[in-house]
């Protein structure tokens, strides 16, 4: 809890003047408070409705996610990885499994390269509609959420068909995914994304030309593009403040490379601008997911070696090489050659980075997980100091805090 | 990664270079603990460099080599499009790094996270703050030597029966018991 301090009172005493004495005010919000969504706890002192410090205090939901996954296989680390942000589960699955191929050295086929480009770009629509909703929402329009959540509805059933759960997904496996799209699938993702075409261009109707909306956001939490980086900033909150980082163009993965994409960049770095990274965004994501459906072939979703991969299920059955394969696999875990390696990949809400070191046992010596809103969480203070107490809501919306992954 | 920006540093600073490698197209250089804020601040400020986005502080336990503790600093460059890792190795009688806060604000968070998971202590900024446990939590929980289960909840936790997952126990561990493991001390419960 932090100190009250005396306020020195600057303006000019008159004769017939009696000036108070003034102190600042501490006051706690959350770590449940309606007009947050995460569980943080800010401690605030404030001077009248002026920021002077703010202490953010997190991990109300950390497990230990980098503990459990040095305990277990590397193939188990995966269900974790779905609860590090679990609005984008499928963007986390793919990252780890990219850090771990990095580090193993397997190129997976060309098909699970296209289906894990849809997957993440699919789930980058669900954030980045979460986010404009909830930011919406807290800022006094109920609407704009029920449409972000109709269609991040309709995108959860299309996960749920091609992976089998709508939101803890665990799609991915080494070399490649777990199996290939659904008969049928790729036309209902299209007509899908004629939905949520719709249901974008209504978010951006309501919010995008709404005063209030504007008077809340334009002009609060300003970070300058040096003070951006400085802080260690990624995704659309860097791109807001006119930085041109996107490791989807700067380090192509995937398919990222066979695709036209734009990224936007905003020019003051306030909160509106964060917001309309989004917007953009999701028309950019829309885009790239009808490419890659173009642009498929048919092929193996996995790699044939059995180092990595369980064999086949008949084989298993049918040839004692098989249940061999399949036995080392399930109880000694796959063998990621000894070493280290930093992969990376654009998760929604900026760089998500593994840093892995494997000791050439079945299960991973250390995961460490660079979660892209922990140093956004860290500059919070920065961006709010001496601003009014309000302007922390878009601030905090526009951070889009998932408490899975910044606590772990 | 660059293997530019591994030479440019060794050539910099060769009395503070330990060692410096590639693996897997990661340039890592591993420095001495005195010349760390230094070599981080060329490593900002040097425009070949150019080294301004410090993506992530963390920390391996080695819990069988001297000595023990490795701390990774992971910087990138928007310019130049090149990563280079750092690498500080402390030992467990003094784990206590230089902070980087002076070169890169975004270092903050990590290095509370270094301190609360595997208690490195960064000299040169405020009194270390944990950054997910709660205060009164004793001990560091990534330490290898943490025990898995070492929970110390601040009131009372319903008693689970069986929670062990996974094929079995991990290579060298001790056979899994059925019975809570010892916690590091047994605090008081508050009720």
């Amino acid at each position: 809890m932090p100190d009250n301090h005396e306020i020195a009172d600057t303006s000019a005493v008159g004769a017939l003047d009696a000036p108070l004495p003034r102190k600042t005010m501490s006051i706690n919000m959350g770590p449940s408070h309606p007009a947050s969504h995460g569980t943080v706890r800010f401690n605030i002192e404030l001077d009248g409705e002026n920021i002077v410090k703010l202490d953010p205090e997190i991990g109300f939901l950390h497990r230990g996610f980098e503990k459990s996954c040095e305990n277990v296989t590397w193939q188990q680390c995966l269900p974790y990885t779905d609860r590090l942000n679990y609005v984008s589960a499928l963007c986390n699955n793919f990252g780890f499994l990219t850090a771990i191929e990095k580090l193993a050295g397997i190129e997976i086929p060309e098909r699970a390269k296209y289906i894990r480009t849809i997957g993440a770009e699919i789930h980058r629509l669900c954030d980045h509609l979460t986010c404009v909703g909830a930011m919406g929402m807290e800022l006094g329009g109920f609407a704009p959420f029920l449409y972000a959540v109709e269609a991040r509805e309709l995108l959860w059933d299309r996960i749920a068909e091609l992976t089998g759960a709508r939101v803890t997904t665990s799609f991915g496996r080494i070399g490649g995914v777990e199996r290939d799209l659904p008969e049928g699938w790729v036309q209902k993702v299209e007509d899908t994304l004629v939905k949520v075409e719709e249901f974008r261009h209504e978010i951006d109707e309501l919010l995008t030309h709404n005063r209030i909306f504007i008077d809340r956001t334009r002009g609060t939490g300003v970070l300058s593009a040096e003070d951006a980086v400085d802080f260690g900033f990624t995704g659309p909150m860097l791109r807001a403040s006119g930085v041109d980082y996107d490791v989807r163009k700067a380090h192509p993965y995937w398919v990222y490379d066979r695709v036209q994409f734009r990224v936007p960049l905003g020019t003051t770095g306030d909160n509106f601008d964060r917001y309309y990274m989004r917007m953009a965004e999701m028309e950019e994501s829309i885009s790239i997911l009808r490419q890659c459906f173009a642009q498929m072939q048919p092929g193996p979703h996995i790699v044939d070696d059995w180092r990595f991969v369980l064999p086949p299920k008949p084989q298993v059955y049918s040839t004692i090489e098989g249940v061999i394969g399949h036995f080392k696999l399930i109880m000694e875990g796959v063998k990621i050659p000894k070493g280290e390696c930093y992969s990376f990949t654009e998760s929604p809400n900026g760089e998500l980075g593994w840093y892995l070191v494997s000791d050439g046992s079945g299960r991973p010596y250390k995961v460490h997980c660079r979660a892209p809103g922990i140093q956004m969480v860290g500059a919070l203070e920065h961006m709010v100091k001496g601003s009014l107490l309000p302007d922390l809501i878009p601030t905090f919306d526009a951070i889009n805090m998932i408490g899975g992954e910044v606590e772990q | 990664m660059s293997e530019f920006a591994l030479q440019r540093v060794a050539e910099r600073f060769p009395d503070a270079v330990v060692q410096g490698y590639a693996y897997r197209g990661d340039e890592t250089l591993v420095i001495q603990r005195e010349h760390l804020v230094e070599v981080a601040r060329f490593c900002k400020d040097d425009p070949e460099l150019d080294l301004k986005l410090p993506l992530s502080v963390t920390c391996v336990d080695f819990i069988d080599e001297k000595p023990r503790f490795e701390l990774v600093y992971t910087l990138y460059s928007i310019t130049k499009k090149h990563h280079l890792r750092l690498k500080v190795r402390v030992g467990e009688d003094d784990p206590t790094v230089p902070s980087t806060i002076s070169v890169w604000r975004g270092m903050d968070w990590w290095e509370r996270y270094c301190w609360d998971m595997y208690g490195i202590r960064f000299s040169d900024r405020g009194p270390m703050k944990r950054l997910w446990m709660y205060e009164e939590f004793e001990g560091h929980p990534l330490r290898k030597d943490f025990p898995l289960r070492g929970r110390q909840p601040l009131i009372p936790e319903a008693d689970i029966q069986d929670i062990y997952r996974g094929p079995g126990p991990g290579p060298g561990s001790p056979p899994a018991s059925r019975s809570n493991p010892p916690r590091p001390s047994q605090l008081p419960i508050v009720k």
